[in-house]
């Protein structure tokens, strides 16, 4: 995952020799009508929301630690989660990068082919964990209103959950528009930061796996 | 650095001078406008629009919550007064604080900044205007949300921060606590959707040349105040999230007997809280660095280190949240940390007073209504921060904890530090968005009623405080010798209420009869002074090019605006984030009833979510399909974007 994209960085330094003075006059009209990346504004859009959501996922976690830091026997009353599926998802979540690092190329690369390809990949891996996600709620050995050890892990699945969720329609929704003829080149920008997105879902999921799935097991 | 005149350049150079024909203009105009109708009023994205509803909807919960306010100091006028009971008192209190912080005081900061920033950086929209027009629905439908409760006797009633146990299902039951939780989720996803929008304006449509070092501080001060809201929010959303998930479907967040902890409630609710205070303050600070170089005739002094002060705010107010929570049992230690971090906070705020007071001693004093608001501001501020020092001392908290003496402090923080340069902020762009000035004789009124109303009310408080009254009782016995005071501050009241009246009579008037403005009338170098008043629909007919930090006060060499952007289709030119040079063009998105249509999903969303945990369900589907009709393209608008399209 490259924050600073430098194909999107040197592209930017052209677009300045399509920029004319004429007189008064700074004239644009031959300036690029799009651009990846941070270049676009729904890069930005999409990095105010993983700022939003990794405070939240954050914060999350520290209500995990507080909790726990207040009693002796941690889980509460209940074994911890049951290991295997929440792995396997963790398997899923963290090779369906590979689809959507192929849209992402496919996209800055205007491959419609590519893309579309591609991001019927994605909706196939979003389908697969969100099933698996089902069954990992019932894995979780304890309810939410057992104690507050399930009140927070029912929070921190149900967090992530959501924005896995949300991100799945998102891709959905993408996936049906890039095969209708209302395609343009920001339509590309969108799917690449479709994937940026989906990179910040899957790699959160990590410390979050950790807390859910390793945390109640170490002493 | 560049050596400025001290008056500006008369006439300043406008745009208007180098604007081409009417064509050009009714064009764009054309192309800008919102729709005809109810349909299209509802529809309308424009941020001027939206900016100006969102004003008005703000100073509307704003009366709103000082008539409560009004309420509660008549029943304390005098002692052991039976006008009102303690179970509505308690509403009254909870509604008053609830209405001014999350109804009114941070989201009007944001509205001004819908309006004023775009103009201010001297582009034709604020980015994603869509999103801006869901906020800004999101937010009139929670508050109404949680007046109509109110109206019907299920008002909430465990203080504006809801302090669990209190908050809790055991002692709390019934729903006014869950209108209250989920009032916090609606003004919290707005202010979020803000955050992003103002961000992404202000790093990526600001006019060519318009360096970030040119950009002026008001919108400093907005940016930063984004991007506290980025870290800060959230905070208060799992917060409220896990009460209401506590209260419906008994999980045990903050139940100790299920080893839940209350205090958990506390750290999350400072955590956003504290910032939140710097929210409503540093868009105040926004203000005063826009009205000071107007009213002084001269550019600001000390721009860098005015930046980096706010930067610094920004940091700080996340290191003090533990000040509420001195009557805690946290360690003592742990204590001292944040009433030093309390302390450290008044460098950067005393930096700008300093930067302030040298602009106003070198400059020449123009004595309009916007500076008078703005020098007040000095002095009721200097006293809320004299109190902040003394209960920053963990050992005067303890002894002063839940008085009058808090009551006082935090209003003279809140009110000094925001609401005198908001009034400010009113008198000074009013013009701007109505094209009339208001009346500076009723100014007057309004200002010094205000300023004394405001001092009669609170003083008193400080010494009602030190005197062992505390706060939010509904009645108090006669021989505690409180009397006296508590008369004197319902005096005070009721002048500020006379004030505030005054003052939407001048709107009022000034709005039908006000004195024609012109382009620039207090001779201001911001940029929205460059354009007409009101601003045409595209905000300006042609995009200024931007060569210094005072645009109108300084020489406006070639080029001076951009060419080449389509004018029957929303096109803008974005820049680059650090040197603001010309990127690419982008063609932004038309109006559409979507926005509306998503923001009732989401409140029948919210709202049946209060009821039943399965509207969260049931809910999202008309919430998801009204997100995705919005964002799937209409044909003729992929035609139109394609006629333009040109490979990066």
């Amino acid at each position: 995952v490259n924050i600073v994209n430098e194909a999107a960085m040197q592209r930017r330094d052209d677009a300045q020799k399509r920029v004319r003075v004429n007189g008064a006059g700074l004239d644009v009209r031959d300036l690029p009508s799009f651009g990846f990346s941070h270049r676009s504004l729904m890069w930005w859009g999409t990095f105010g929301l993983i700022a939003i959501e990794s405070t939240a996922f954050a914060l999350a976690i520290v209500m995990y630690f507080y909790l726990r830091s207040h009693v002796e026997v941690w889980p509460l009353t209940t074994p911890p989660p049951a290991l295997l599926w929440g792995s396997v998802n963790t398997v899923i979540l963290l090779a369906s990068m590979w689809p959507n690092r192929a849209a992402k190329q496919a996209a800055e690369k205007l491959d419609l082919a590519g893309v579309q390809r591609s991001l019927l990949g994605c909706c196939l891996f979003s389908a697969a964990f969100l099933a698996v996600r089902a069954v990992e709620f019932a894995s979780l050995n304890v309810r939410w209103d057992t104690d507050a050890y399930g009140s927070i892990v029912w929070l921190l699945l149900g967090l992530h959950t959501t924005h896995i969720a949300t991100d799945a329609w998102d891709t959905l929704v993408l996936t049906a528009l890039m095969h209708t003829n209302r395609i343009e080149g920001k339509r590309y920008v969108d799917v690449s930061e479709n994937s940026l997105y989906w990179y910040f879902v899957v790699l959160s999921w990590i410390p979050i796996y950790g807390v859910i799935y390793w945390a109640p097991r170490l002493h | 650095m560049k050596v400025y005149p001290v008056d500006p350049p008369v006439p300043a150079p406008r745009l208007a001078t180098v604007r081409p024909g009417a064509d050009e203009a009714a064009a764009l105009e054309q192309t800008w406008s919102d729709p005809p109708g109810l349909l299209g009023w509802l529809a309308s994205i424009n941020h001027k629009s939206i900016g100006r509803r969102f004003i008005v909807t703000a100073f509307g919960f704003f009366v709103a919550g000082g008539l409560l306010a009004a309420l509660m100091r008549l029943q304390l006028a005098r002692p052991q007064n039976t006008l009102i009971g303690p179970d509505f008192y308690n509403q009254l209190f909870t509604m008053h604080g609830t209405t001014m912080m999350f109804l009114f005081a941070v989201p009007v900061m944001q509205a001004v900044s819908v309006y004023l920033v775009p103009l201010m950086l001297g582009t034709r929209s604020i980015a994603f205007p869509r999103l801006n027009a869901y906020a800004y629905w999101v937010y009139l439908l929670g508050g109404l949300m949680l007046y109509i409760a109110f109206l019907l006797n299920t008002g909430a009633d465990a203080g504006w921060f809801a302090y669990p146990p209190l908050s809790g299902p055991e002692y709390s039951p019934g729903k006014r606590v869950d209108f209250w939780a989920q009032m916090i989720t609606f003004t919290e996803l707005s202010a979020l959707v803000e955050a992003i929008v103002l961000i992404t304006t202000v790093f990526k449509l600001r006019a060519p040349g318009m360096t970030l070092n040119r950009i002026p501080l008001f919108v400093w001060a907005m940016l930063v105040t984004a991007f506290m809201v980025l870290f800060a929010m959230p905070s208060v959303m799992l917060a409220s999230t896990a009460l209401i998930l506590d209260r419906l479907v008994g999980t045990h967040f903050y139940n100790p007997a299920e080893n839940g902890d209350a205090l958990l409630w506390q750290h999350l609710f400072w955590f956003f809280g504290h910032p939140e205070v710097y929210l409503i303050f540093v868009p105040g600070l926004g203000f005063i660095s826009a009205i000071i170089p107007t009213f002084a005739r001269r550019p600001i002094f000390g721009y860098s280190a005015m930046v980096l002060s706010l930067i610094a705010t920004a940091f700080l107010a996340f290191g003090l949240w533990v000040h509420h929570m001195f009557a805690t049992n946290l360690p003592e230690l742990g204590k001292s940390f944040f009433t030093a971090v309390s302390m450290m906070i008044a460098i950067p705020t005393a930096v700008q007073i300093f930067c302030w007071i040298a602009t106003l001693a070198t400059g020449r004093l123009n004595f309009k209504t916007p500076l008078l608001f703005v020098l007040a501001f000095f002095f009721i501020l200097l006293m809320g921060g004299l109190t902040g020092i003394m209960l920053a001392s963990v050992p005067l908290d303890l002894q002063l904890h839940d008085t009058y003496f808090v009551v006082a402090h935090l209003h003279y923080v809140l009110i000094g530090g925001a609401v005198f340069p908001l009034f400010g902020v009113i008198y000074y762009w009013f013009p701007k968005f109505t094209g009339r000035l208001m009346s500076e004789r009723l100014g007057r009124w309004n200002f010094w009623l205000f300023f004394i109303g405001f001092n009669v009310a609170f003083f008193p408080m400080h010494w009602l405080g030190l005197k062992g009254m505390p706060r939010r009782v509904y009645t108090y016995p006669a021989d505690q010798g409180w009397d006296a005071m508590n008369l004197v501050a319902t005096l005070g009241a009721v002048t500020i209420a006379i004030s505030v009246l005054l003052f939407i009579i001048n709107v009022w008037r000034s709005v039908r009869h006000g004195a024609p403005a012109g382009d620039n009338p207090w001779g201001a170098s911001t940029l929205e002074w460059a354009t007409t008043s009101p601003p045409p629909a595209a905000n300006f007919v042609q995009l200024p090019v931007v060569h210094g930090r005072e645009p109108l006060w300084e020489a406006w060499p070639n080029p001076r605006f951009v060419t080449g952007l389509a004018l029957n289709q929303r096109e803008m030119l974005t820049t680059t984030v650090l040197d603001a040079l010309p990127d690419h063009r982008v063609v932004f998105p038309v109006p559409t009833l979507w926005p509306f249509v998503g923001a009732v999903a989401t409140t029948v969303l919210f709202v049946g979510s209060i009821f039943t945990p399965w509207a969260v369900v049931w809910g999202s589907i008309p919430v998801a399909a009204a997100l995705t009709a919005w964002f799937w393209p209409k044909r003729n608008e992929t035609r139109g974007h394609l006629a333009l399209e040109k490979q990066p």
